[in-house]
């Protein structure tokens, strides 16, 4: 009957946030910069989906029609956070290419002028 | 602790729970870069079963063949191209920087689990229906009512795509 408590979800989500944000200021090269935002992105969607499952809001409770329609909005954003994440990865591994082909160096630390 | 019972499903998530965070903290502890790619491989296999236990079949199935499937690999590729070009730019360096990130993380982690989690613990028991997650529901909802989202979506994707290429073209 009790299975998991929401609770341990939403532990589990900001941890994986929380090591994102951590792997962010640490590391110097882009792509595991990247890499660590993906992670970020994904603490995200674990989080909106154990609250689609887990209907904590007092202004659904009971009401069984907004239950479902909070359900679903829970998955939608789910599913335009992936297809955002998708197209974000494929324009910035392109920037991090040009950058490469132009300056053979991709230390983050380096890249402070905005000048190209 | 009211209402905790040790259930197999609890041990399950345990389990699964484990195993994510230790593959979260190898994607940012490797120095090296394919490391840590293939640590986030397994972090996203092991959210997909998560997403499993909460019924969000859709979201699972969707999570493997988008992320592990496609922006994974797109990554791997990337790794892969510059290790053949310059492979020393793809192991960090040791760096003082570390201590005062990792206390950085600890100290944000307690904060935000302080306020936010005492809140929630009331809540054990789903309130969504079991198929919520289904195909068929999700379809529903995607193609009814949020079919603007939808197709703005798709217009970002087109801009990604013609990004992508702009950008690597060698010269204009």
């Amino acid at each position: 009957m009790s299975g998991v408590p929401l609770a341990a979800y939403l532990a589990l989500g900001l941890f994986m946030f929380m090591t994102g944000v951590v792997g962010v200021v640490i590391r110097r090269s882009p792509i595991v910069i990247f890499m660590c935002i993906e992670l970020m992105l994904n603490a995200v969607n674990l989080t909106f989906l154990a609250f689609a499952r887990y209907q904590f809001s007092p202004m659904v409770a009971g009401n069984s029609f907004r239950e479902g329609q909070s359900a679903m909005a829970g998955q939608m954003m789910v599913i335009f956070v992936m297809a955002v994440a998708a197209a974000e990865v494929a324009v910035g591994l392109g920037i991090i290419m040009a950058i490469f082909r132009l300056r053979e160096n991709i230390d983050i630390d380096e890249m402070n002028l905005l000048k190209g | 602790m009211a209402g905790f019972a040790i259930t197999g499903e609890l041990l399950f998530f345990v389990a699964l729970a484990g195993l994510a965070m230790l593959s979260a903290v190898g994607v940012v502890a490797f120095n090296n870069a394919v490391r840590s790619a293939l640590c986030l491989v397994l972090n996203f296999f092991v959210l997909a079963a998560i997403y499993f236990t909460l019924n969000a079949e859709m979201m699972g199935i969707t999570q493997v063949v988008v992320y592990t499937g496609a922006i994974m690999v797109l990554f791997l590729f990337v790794i892969m191209l510059l290790n053949i070009g310059a492979p020393q730019l793809l192991s960090d360096k040791k760096d003082p920087k570390t201590a005062v990130g990792m206390t950085l993380g600890m100290v944000m982690f307690t904060l935000v689990a302080l306020q936010v989690l005492p809140g929630l613990m009331s809540k054990t028991q789903p309130g969504a229906p079991n198929d919520y997650g289904s195909p068929v529901n999700v379809g529903r909802a995607l193609f009814t009512g949020f079919v603007i989202p939808f197709e703005a979506v798709s217009i970002l994707l087109l801009i990604g795509i013609v990004g992508s290429i702009l950008l690597a073209k060698r010269r204009f």
